[in-house]
């Protein structure tokens, strides 16, 4: 049949199948993206000790909120959580603010170090000491065993300067020049006129920024282990995954598992509770990160 | 020379100008010396006995016995390949995926469908490596949906530990890396197939060039300056991507496949106490760092493509 047929017939065929072929591919992606994330959440809501019969897919068996009570009433999870959104909201403000600021002095045009302070900066981003010095380092400054480590370390970065000033270099330089004629210092012109134009690119940073510090663990886990107050949210889920894998088999599991609650479902509680705050804010910052990544991460 | 000048041009009247900018730039520049040029002082102590009792100054200097010693640690020269093998295979197989989904996705015609499935595409993104690490456990724990899969498949008699097997590792960490960085990565690809010039894919249409024509000889030509930059950019960084993942999953079974320079480091720096021999090893994994970078650039260079200096 196909034989008998034109050619621009026989294109079409073939566009038909990969349509279909692209479109499964789709729906495969995206089953394979969310199935762990809903699996996750399905277990939290189920019973513990049902749960490890296993079967328990998309849908919880047997509900329950026993397992987030039982989240919410341990104590090192709870500091974790302030632990971590205070030096969210911290990191990702004196990020900010510093970046902003040496971005828009190395994107002064006439700024007479401009040169020798961009090749500063750069030169971070390829060479650095390494975990062994920069530990001796905060211990030195006293930045161990400190909620500032969090903070203070990775306030500029490099990459996150380059975006801003990208994005800087293309406000039409006029601007500057009438606010100059008009009497202003440097200092109103980066509040007053370009700050308010770099909104989009502000709001990139401080997205990344503020992943970056949800996030982390290793820190605390490196400088600040013997701190039990300070602990981040991640590192209590760190422990919780290597109790739970340590535990081995379920039946052992299940032994321990006082009443209804097991580690595993203990732990898809707090997984849950850990990436809530994320999944519900990046669906609405998508237009931000996009076009940062487009002006960062090509043109330098 | 060129600074001397310049020298020339700065007047007292243009510094008491930019005064503020000066200040500020001292203020981080203060700030950048602290936290990124002072640590490498510390690479003194990969050429000493580094005791913390001597401190920087007064332990023994040996020369380059601790680089001898790092390399006559058969550990180590395994650390090595591990480092790179999950290195290069990450990259490429995150390179390829990434454009591969880029394009498909480019394809698709209906819009709410392609903004649904990009949307979700990100969401791995955000989680961290704590949590994915977490997810791979469950989906390949002997109960896990994985096993389950495969038993009802009959591909499998009997359940197997995928973290037992060290031959299992490195694709489980490649998946890993292909799972949570595709959707992220496919943005910027994306948005390069935007910036291609319409009118290349109307007369590719007028020619009766189908949709593989059209994708060969027109999307991916297009976006054949960004895939450079950008693989560019990411061979420097092939072994700083061997940490968290490697640290997470691994275990005492996998431990010849699994572990890293970072792991190596850290493990001998921070939890032996020898800070001399991490220090070492940091700066080995340092050195070849820019020198991939190098020559990555000199092969750009040489093919007349992008590149970064």
């Amino acid at each position: 049949m196909e034989k008998n047929k034109s050619g621009k017939i026989k294109t079409s065929v073939w566009d038909k199948v990969f349509v279909v072929c692209n479109t499964l591919f789709m729906v495969a992606f995206v089953i394979i993206t969310l199935y762990p994330v809903l699996n996750t959440l399905a277990i939290s809501l189920n019973d513990g000790t049902d749960a490890l019969r296993g079967g328990i897919y998309l849908w919880p068996r047997k509900w329950t909120f026993k397992n987030y009570i039982t989240v919410l009433q341990k104590d090192n999870l709870i500091t974790g959580a302030y632990i971590t959104v205070a030096r969210t909201i911290l990191g990702t403000l004196l990020a900010l603010v510093a970046n902003a600021i040496l971005a828009f002095i190395v994107s002064r045009k006439n700024f007479i170090f401009k040169r020798s302070l961009s090749l500063f900066w750069v030169v971070t981003m390829y060479v650095n000491g390494g975990m062994i010095p920069t530990f001796l380092l905060y211990k030195n400054l006293h930045l161990t065993n400190s909620f500032w480590v969090y903070v203070v370390p990775g306030m500029v970065s490099a990459f996150n300067m380059l975006v801003i000033r990208t994005y800087m270099a293309g406000i039409p330089d006029s601007l500057e020049e009438s606010a100059q004629l008009d009497g202003a210092g440097y200092t109103t012109i980066f509040v007053k006129i370009i700050s308010p134009l770099c909104k989009p690119v502000y709001a990139t940073v401080a997205l990344f920024v503020a992943v970056g510090q949800w996030n982390s663990w290793f820190d605390a886990m490196l400088y600040n282990r013997m701190s039990a107050h300070l602990t981040t949210l991640q590192y209590e889920l760190m422990k919780l995954l290597s109790s739970v894998t340590n535990q081995g088999t379920s039946a052992e599991a299940m032994k321990n598992a006082a009443g209804t609650v097991t580690p595993t479902s203990v732990r898809a509680a707090a997984t849950v509770l850990t990436m809530l705050p994320i999944i519900c804010l990046y669906p609405f910052l998508q237009r931000y990160f996009v076009t940062g990544l487009t002006i960062g991460g090509v043109k330098e | 020379m060129a600074s001397q000048e310049k020298k020339k041009n700065i007047t007292w009247k243009e510094i008491k100008k930019q005064k503020v900018l000066i200040i500020w730039s001292l203020v981080l520049v203060i700030y950048g010396v602290i936290f990124y040029y002072l640590p490498l002082a510390g690479w003194a102590m990969a050429f000493q006995d580094y005791k913390p009792k001597n401190g920087l100054f007064h332990s023994a200097f040996v020369g380059m016995d601790k680089f001898k010693q790092l390399f006559s640690d058969a550990s180590f020269i395994r650390v090595i390949r591990n480092t790179l093998g999950m290195g290069v295979i990450n990259l490429i197989v995150t390179f390829v995926m990434a454009i591969l989904f880029a394009i498909l996705l480019n394809e698709v015609k209906s819009n709410g469908g392609k903004k649904t499935v990009q949307t979700i595409s990100y969401l791995p993104h955000f989680l961290s490596w704590i949590i994915v690490t977490g997810i791979l456990h469950d989906a390949l724990s002997s109960t896990g949906i994985i096993n389950e899969l495969l038993l009802k498949f009959h591909i499998l008699d009997q359940p197997l530990n995928f973290f037992a097997h060290p031959k299992f590792f490195w694709p489980i960490v490649a998946f890993a890396n292909v799972w949570k960085e595709t959707g992220w990565n496919a943005i910027i690809y994306l948005s390069a197939i935007t910036a291609i010039d319409p009118s290349l894919y109307e007369a590719a249409n007028m020619d009766g060039a189908g949709r593989w024509a059209r994708i060969r000889y027109v999307t991916l030509p297009g976006i054949k300056p960004t895939i450079m930059i950008l693989l560019l950019m990411n061979v420097g960084n092939v072994l700083n991507a061997g940490f968290e993942i490697q640290y997470l999953l691994g275990n005492g079974l996998v431990q010849s496949v699994s572990q890293t320079i970072d792991i190596y480091v850290l493990k001998w720096g921070i939890s032996q106490n020898d800070f001399s021999i991490g220090t070492a090893a940091g700066i080995f994994k340092s050195f070849v760092s820019i020198v991939l970078i190098v020559i990555a650039n000199q092969i750009a260079k040489k093919n007349g493509e992008e590149r970064l200096f």
